[in-house]
């Protein structure tokens, strides 16, 4: 909400995404922050925020088809598995450069999301739920069963090397995951200005009425499983350059359950509630890290898996309770915020 | 023709366990229209603490189940009045993620309290297999067979018989028609709740006692009671009883000839390809309510 007597004077204007002086400046010194961060930070921090950027991706496809066009998708990370088996065989075996395996990791993800979105035609709310819930478990069980692909033992894969440049370490790597962040987002964004993003977001609030208003469903549904799944399948290949060592246990059910839980905290339908969404979940994984080593010392029984369990048992609490308190996420928090701000000393 | 039979047995026997998972999924969805995601969470959950009542404390059976069953209950009422009833009203997302976020919750405070390694249940059914003609069955699966079976029934007659059932029964139909008549819906699902929980409480020591107690054992309520539930159709009794059977026949069967062929593990994937199968062809299931959409 804008107070009175802004206006926008020309097209330019109304459809720039970054409106004023002082949001240029703030996206400047956000960049400057983001460039500098690895020199100061330290590798853990470093990390934190690779993963971050990693998620942040993968988040993203969620909010396009989850978020945008209300198709359940509760196999986020087996696509991402799809995307990171992908570039492990394009690259690992058949030797291609990173920059033709990265979209082809994205478009086999994209294609395996049509085969399991293709019963929303059909189908939807808590049908279509279970049907990406099998997609889930079939795609790692054929993983897992599959010799060419490592089975249970897992792949290599090499390091990410462009015309010659090689990513081989962690600040690399970092530079590399937040620009594709970057344009990932900018192009989320983007996307909910066009043709596509409008026809999404009615077919999300009814769909017999956008079929009726000549929103080919048929199309447009797919579509968004595929936009989204292409992302599931970008964030799976850098994570397999992340680690270098893609195994089907890394992708599992409950790792979608969060992608979706950061989606519901940062608030369904909007690209910036997706990033403070992840953004908030990844503090809390590092909070996660930070105060397990306390609870092992007070549970030495299960030392060992005292870090899974704190993580899991943090983000249900926290996933269930922004359900029940704020069910429009931190985006909504942020909107009123701002609206605050920008109307001091008056209420409107 | 012997391992065909053997095979099928195995099925069915263990079609019954899922029947009965499954029943408690369906009780809730049929009531509430809330698909209870985190059902095997608590089936793991309440197996533990039947382990703990009868080894670490040492109570009797009778008296560990007794225990179990109400913590059930009680756990029933609190989950419907702190969760699900905030919950009304919102979008079907929201519901899901709570749920599936719930059974993580549940799994994160089983390792907590029990860490993650698996337990031997207490040895409290007889050990010696049954023959029947070619055919071996262990006591545990006719003991899980039979429970199930009479589960159901008992819930059969109570929905037919009694004027609480036929309560529920009319929530399920038109709540508000139930609302007019006096019957308070949240109360309902408040007892529904209950009334699951203490089936995830059965099913989980059965289930427990057929191979352990461990945090594994959730997984069963995504991927066996689901395809359950669907392919009987979701808001039918008999449906997940039915459903039950041949997804365990289908598992049985399927997997005793695909296993050799992979290196094992078929069982694991059957029924979830089935569920894809249904969704694609008979989403509404066996016995379930086909809706038609008016504009």
């Amino acid at each position: 909400m804008r107070p009175a007597g802004t206006y926008d004077t020309s097209y330019a204007q109304d459809m720039a995404i970054v409106r004023t002086k002082a949001q240029w400046i703030m996206l400047a010194a956000f960049l400057v922050f983001l460039i500098a961060f690895p020199h100061f930070s330290g590798r853990y921090w470093t990390g934190v925020f690779s993963l971050t950027g990693i998620a942040l991706i993968a988040v993203l496809g969620l909010h396009i088809t989850t978020g945008l066009c209300g198709q359940i998708n509760l196999g986020q990370t087996a696509f991402m598995a799809v995307g990171a088996y992908t570039t492990a065989i394009l690259i690992g075996k058949l030797g291609l450069p990173f920059l033709v395996a990265l979209p082809c990791a994205g478009i086999t993800a994209g294609i395996v999301g049509l085969i399991f979105g293709a019963p929303s035609l059909k189908i939807k709310g808590f049908y279509l739920a279970m049907s990406t819930l099998a997609a889930q478990f079939i795609i790692i069980w054929i993983i897992l069963h599959t010799e060419f692909l490592g089975a249970a033992v897992g792949l290599k894969v090499p390091y990410v090397s462009i015309g010659g440049f090689v990513f081989d370490t962690d600040i690399k790597m970092y530079y590399l995951i937040i620009a594709l962040a970057l344009i990932a987002g900018l192009a989320a964004l983007n996307l909910t200005r066009t043709r596509a993003g409008r026809a999404f977001t009615a077919i999300r609030d009814n769909d017999l009425a956008a079929e009726v208003m000549g929103i080919n469903l048929f199309y447009y549904k797919l579509l968004a499983f595929f936009i989204g799944c292409f992302y599931a399948g970008i964030a799976g290949s850098l994570w397999a350059h992340y680690f270098r060592y893609i195994q089907p246990l890394q992708f599992t059910l409950k790792d979608s359950v969060w992608y979706l839980g950061m989606l519901v905290i940062g608030g369904v339908g909007s690209t910036v509630g997706a990033v403070l969404g992840t953004v908030f979940i990844k503090l809390l994984d590092v909070f996660a890290d930070y105060i397990s080593p306390i609870l092992a010392a007070a549970f030495p029984l299960v030392r060992m898996n005292v870090t899974y369990a704190t993580g899991a048992i943090l983000f249900s609490l926290v996933i269930i309770i922004f359900l029940i308190k704020e069910p429009r996420g931190l985006a909504h928090r942020w909107q009123i915020f701002k609206a605050s701000y920008r109307l001091w000393p008056y209420a409107y | 023709m012997d391992k065909f039979l053997q095979f099928l047995a195995n099925g069915i026997m263990i079609g019954g366990i899922y029947g009965l998972v499954a029943l408690g999924l369906v009780l809730i969805y049929k009531s509430s229209r809330v698909l209870n995601l985190a059902h095997g969470g608590f089936l793991m959950i309440l197996a533990w603490l039947f382990w703990s009542f009868a080894e670490q404390f040492g109570l009797p059976i009778w008296l560990s189940i007794l225990s179990v069953l109400a913590v059930a209950v009680l756990a029933g009422l609190g989950v419907e009045r702190f969760i699900l009833r905030p919950l009304i009203g919102q979008p079907i997302l929201a519901v899901i993620i709570a749920t599936l976020a719930l059974g993580y919750f549940l799994e994160g405070v089983a390792i907590m309290a029990w860490g993650a390694d698996t337990k031997g249940m207490p040895k409290f059914i007889p050990e010696e297999v049954f023959w029947v003609g070619p055919v071996s069955i262990a006591q545990h699966y006719i003991l899980a067979f039979v429970t199930a079976i009479v589960l159901f029934l008992l819930l059969l007659l109570f929905f037919r018989y009694t004027r609480w059932g036929l309560g529920m029964q009319i929530v399920s139909e038109d709540q508000q028609v139930a609302r007019s008549l006096g019957i308070s819906v949240k109360n309902v699902f408040a007892q529904t709740w209950a009334f699951a929980l203490v089936m995830a409480a059965i099913a989980g020591i059965l289930y427990a006692s057929l191979h352990a107690v461990s945090n594994f054992n959730a997984v069963i309520g995504l991927t066996k009671a689901l395809p359950v539930m669907l392919l009987g159709g979701l808001e039918s009794l008999p449906g997940a009883l039915a459903g039950g059977l041949l997804v365990g026949v289908f598992e049985g069967v399927g997997g005793g000839y695909i296993d050799p062929l992979v290196g094992g593990g078929a069982s694991d994937v059957i029924p979830l390809i089935l569920m894809l199968l249904i969704l694609l062809v008979r989403p509404y299931g066996i016995f379930g309510w086909e809706r038609i959409e008016r504009i």
